[in-house]
């Protein structure tokens, strides 16, 4: 009866990803990092946030038809540093990818000091050293200001 | 000559190893009778140094261009934004990648943070970061160490005290990490609201660097070899009131100097305000003008170590 429940809660898909294990609160996030709210694309994206799971309350992302490559889904690292992806395909997942966190995060989050060269109209992209994994701490490698939690997933871009 | 000293740009004090710290001082000493104009000198005669001030600073920008100039070299640039093409709107990408095209170095003071390793990656000729915002300025540093070697001949086996300011102060950031470098005993002398950044603190203890902190200058300048005075900005304090009721406690005076040691030396990166009485100014244990005097030799050793001449 429990399994049955589930499954009307969060539907299989077909074809395409599934992101899981969201830190709660974060679906939006990983929708923004990944470029679905915005961009022109033909799949079908649903989420679904404070769902109940062993470890707490999580949220989840499906993209259907679509498989994100790894440079995608690292990103999301960033601000769910436990998040999983499983690429599907006939209803069966092919692969289970927990997100790694890259050395250096471009162009994803902007600098949280106003005062940062990467603030003004210059063409480059923001960039950022992973200085620490849990919490995940930023340190801008223009201005040299760190930011962690909270001040990370309000500047992604 | 500098086959050993590779760097294409000068953007933070943390850039450079201890090594090649000492080896920028020594050229730095072996500059000073040029620098004073006792010997000529033609090394970079035919080579310009651009000095793009985005913001006013006499002491640094006077002191790159005497440098460039006692070596024979010719300056070009700006002293205020107002005369560039910032004021079109150009980028700083843009102005940067332009002036690499006129000249074979590049001094760039910006106010936002960040500025000068901006530059870095838009130039294709060094460029030497003298102040970018509230972040770095790296040659400041190198002229303080410079000074502090040429007066207590050395810069490790001393007591420093580092007075005012020590929260916003990006002038005594770097000179504390410098310090730590090389060894230093430091005491940090703030009122509480402006003490030393705690990530700084941290990297002290991390690296076993034995520091104190004291909120008065009263009763902790005896046990100094020296003290470095920085001003006490009227800005960080909520009123006028509160600024000199605290401002107070930080001005040096003569008589505040009668039982420090003997070769004790008082530096102050300049400017300053009421920080430190005209009277300390005629005992010998002021080293202020000299220190500012030391940017030119310091900024004539790097110049040539970059440009590899």
């Amino acid at each position: 009866m429990e399994g049955k429940r589930k499954k009307i809660k969060i539907t299989p898909i077909e074809h395409g990803t599934v992101i899981d294990h969201i830190k709660k609160g974060q679906a939006m996030k990983v929708l923004r990092i990944l470029d679905l709210i915005d961009r022109e694309i033909d799949s079908i994206v649903s989420m679904a946030m404070n769902v109940n799971s062993s470890k707490g309350k999580k949220d989840i992302v499906k993209v259907e038809g679509k498989e994100l490559r790894n440079e995608e889904f690292d990103k999301i690292s960033l601000i769910s540093p436990n998040a999983t992806v499983n690429i599907i395909r006939d209803y069966d997942v092919i692969k289970k990818h927990r997100v790694e966190l890259p050395e250096r995060a471009k162009g994803i989050v902007r600098c949280k000091n106003n005062n940062c060269i990467t603030n003004q109209r210059e063409p480059v992209e923001t960039e950022f050293e992973v200085i620490d994994e849990d919490p995940v701490k930023l340190k801008c490698i223009y201005c040299e200001r760190e930011m962690v939690g909270e001040e990370i997933s309000e500047n992604v871009i | 000559m500098s086959s050993e000293f590779k760097k294409d740009h000068v953007v933070a004090i943390d850039d450079f190893t201890v090594d090649e710290i000492k080896t920028i001082l020594d050229l730095a000493k072996k500059m000073v009778p040029i620098a004073e104009g006792k010997e000529i000198n033609t090394d970079f005669q035919g080579k310009i140094l651009a000095t793009l001030f985005f913001e006013p600073s006499t002491r640094t920008r006077l002191s790159f261009e005497a440098a460039m100039k006692r070596m024979g070299g010719r300056c070009i640039g700006f002293a205020r934004p107002g005369t560039s093409s910032a004021k079109k709107g150009e980028t700083l990408a843009d102005t940067i990648r332009v002036a690499a095209g006129y000249a074979d170095m590049i001094v760039l003071r910006h106010p936002q943070e960040g500025a000068a390793q901006l530059a870095s990656n838009f130039s294709n000729v060094p460029v030497i970061n003298a102040g970018d915002g509230a972040g770095h300025h790296p040659t400041q540093t190198l002229l303080d160490l410079f000074t502090i070697r040429e007066e207590k001949g050395g810069i490790s086996k001393n007591h420093i005290g580092i007075a005012g300011d020590l929260k916003y102060g990006r002038t005594v950031h770097s000179l504390t990490k410098a310090l730590s470098m090389f060894g230093a005993e430091m005491t940090f002398i703030s009122p509480p609201s402006l003490k030393m950044p705690e990530e700084i603190t941290d990297m002290l203890r991390r690296e076993g660097i034995e520091f104190h902190e004291a909120e008065q200058l009263d009763g902790t300048l005896d046990d100094l070899d020296l003290l470095y005075m920085t001003r006490i900005q009227r800005e960080r304090f909520p009123s006028d009131e509160d600024y000199q009721e605290v401002a107070k406690s930080y001005h040096l005076e003569r008589k505040m100097l009668e039982n420090s040691k003997d070769d004790l030396k008082v530096m102050h990166p300049l400017p300053r305000v009421d920080e430190i009485k005209p009277d300390v100014d005629e005992t010998p244990k002021a080293k202020y003008f000299q220190q500012a005097a030391n940017g030119v030799p310091t900024r004539m050793a790097l110049l040539k170590l970059l440009e590899g001449v």
